[in-house]
């Protein structure tokens, strides 16, 4: 991303960007997406509505529990029409418990995503980290879905436009088993989702970036570019393993994960 | 259809596989073919191959994706028979421009059973008890019928448009691996190109070997011990072509790769 280190947009535009996509987060409506009105708008800028979202969330008291990885497969960014991955974060109203009630009201169009969550025990600082390096950083792996709510129009938007929205961020669950990365194959760990009962898609983990700990990898190396590294301690979802689902109201899901057990919720 | 036009269609389908031409569709010609015609067409097929000195090794599943079964409209899966000629082993070349049409290949898992299935009444518990090991294999699929162009009658007759195969050389106890939640991954010329797990065949291939017993059990043929059945595909058909090489590989399993010519 070469306009990474430059800003187009002022602080003020910056401020009121994050708190018009903040806003239809919270009170769940769809807006036309920000590059239709800022066309300029860098990646550098992007980032920073994201952060300033983030910087207002923990001005209000939220806890920031993790980070999470979007459009990290080559299906969803050629789906998407984005030519690169993206990071968000996660706060802490975003956790739902395994086998839990996710409130459909409160999002706007929600999809879900199997993916697998790394939590690490060591700091991780790009540039320069690979997949040995998250592998050695790695306390242990766990399976999670995450509940994607983009904030724009028909789920319709650019690289840049996203990342201004939080990475489509908006509610995830975990559960199952959690297992030492050196347990685990991750490139062919398997899931398989379901809804209301119904095998609907299945996968494996080398659908996200070829392995799963390329995907933190490259959150490292992301995070670097703007100076921030990955603490000791700090949860990590990958990315979707299968494409995403469209949800409704009612709905029942479950994800069985090879070797980490089983993830459910419901829709209400 | 008549006991002869069955016939002249079995023989249809040996002569276009053996002069490596296609037909055009049976459902275009016969406005009336059954499911039932069509095994009967299959049959007459496999035939002229046994009568060729070719030897029955097996069986596979065909049709049992959702994917696949919505786009022939069908509800169920479908089988063919498997001969020594189709079978080859890990690291060796496979000769599909000598020998296939319009060929695409598809990742699953190979049964090799202990003891002999035969249905109706046959459970999964039944399968697993009489599987001696599981494999990863290449089901390369291939079509007599012209551009694939099928209908489920078309693909019936066509012995469920068996190919070749290639099975890995690792195998493993059916009682140490999910087969639900196993994991794979297919690649092409170094590419990663889809990812999929077992249940991705009718919910696990466990459940598509027991409707395969069940089915053939309807007509008296059980699944005998020794043979290989092929469980259906994990992931979307892939067309290849010589010069090609894949591989794939399944969480907990193993791996299988192909070098096409």
């Amino acid at each position: 991303m070469a306009d990474v280190q430059e800003n187009k947009l002022t602080q003020s535009q910056i401020e009121e960007l994050a708190i018009h996509l903040e806003n239809a987060e919270l009170e769940a409506y769809e807006v036309t997406k920000i590059t239709d009105d800022f066309p300029e708008m860098t990646y550098k800028d992007a980032f920073d509505i994201q952060w300033e979202i983030r910087r207002r969330k923990e001005e209000r008291g939220t806890k920031i529990v993790g980070m999470k990885m979007g459009l990290t497969s080559w299906a969803k960014m050629a789906q998407m029409g984005v030519e690169h991955p993206c990071y968000g974060f996660l706060a802490d109203y975003f956790s739902i418990p395994d086998g839990g009630e996710i409130k459909h009201d409160e999002l706007i169009h929600p999809k879900i995503e199997a993916e697998l969550a790394f939590v690490t025990k060591a700091p991780l600082k790009g540039p320069g980290i690979h997949i040995g390096d998250v592998l050695r950083a790695t306390d242990f792996v766990m399976p999670a879905v995450e509940v994607i709510d983009s904030r724009y129009k028909d789920f319709k938007f650019d690289l840049k436009s996203v990342i201004a929205d939080n990475s489509s961020s908006s509610r995830f669950i975990t559960g199952g088993r959690m297992a030492p990365p050196a347990d685990l194959d991750l490139k062919t760990l398997g899931v398989v989702m379901e809804i209301n009962g119904e095998v609907v898609q299945t996968g494996a983990g080398a659908a996200v970036l070829g392995h799963p700990a390329s995907s933190v990898a490259m959150l490292a190396n992301m995070l670097g570019e703007r100076g921030e590294e990955i603490p000791a301690g700090t949860f990590i979802m990958i990315g979707a393993i299968t494409a995403a689902v469209q949800v409704n109201k009612g709905d029942s899901f479950s994800v069985r994960y090879q070797d980490l057990g089983t993830i459910s919720g419901k829709f209400v | 259809m008549n006991k002869e036009q069955i016939l002249q269609c079995g023989d249809e389908l040996y002569e276009a596989m053996v002069q490596r031409h296609t037909l055009r569709p049976f459902t275009e010609r016969f406005n009336d073919i059954t499911i039932e015609d069509a095994y009967n067409i299959s049959l007459r097929m496999i035939e002229r191959r046994v009568a060729a000195g070719e030897r029955i090794i097996g069986k596979k599943i065909g049709v049992t994706s959702k994917a696949v079964q919505n786009m022939l409209n069908v509800h169920q899966p479908d089988f063919g028979f498997l001969t020594d000629s189709m079978a080859y082993s890990e690291g060796q070349e496979m000769p599909i421009s000598e020998k296939l049409i319009q060929p695409k290949a598809e990742g699953e898992i190979a049964f090799i059973l202990k003891k002999d299935l035969l249905g109706p009444g046959i459970t999964n518990a039944d399968v697993l008890a009489a599987t001696d090991c599981v494999i990863p294999c290449f089901e390369v699929v291939d079509s007599r019928i012209e551009n694939w162009q099928i209908k489920i009658q078309d693909t019936v007759a066509d012995n469920a448009s068996c190919g070749l195969f290639i099975l890995g050389d690792k195998t493993v106890d059916p009682r140490k691996v999910d087969l639900t939640t196993c994991g794979m991954v297919v690649e092409k010329n170094g590419q990663i190109i889809s990812t999929g797990a077992g249940a991705a065949a009718l919910g696990s291939p466990v459940n598509c070997v027991t409707w395969l017993a069940n089915t053939l059990g309807a007509f008296g043929i059980p699944l005998k011990a020794g043979e290989v059945i092929l469980s259906g595909s994990l992931v979307p058909l892939e067309p290849v072509q010589a010069g090609d090489f894949m591989s794939v590989s399944i969480g907990g399993i193993g791996s299988a790769s192909v070098r096409f010519v």
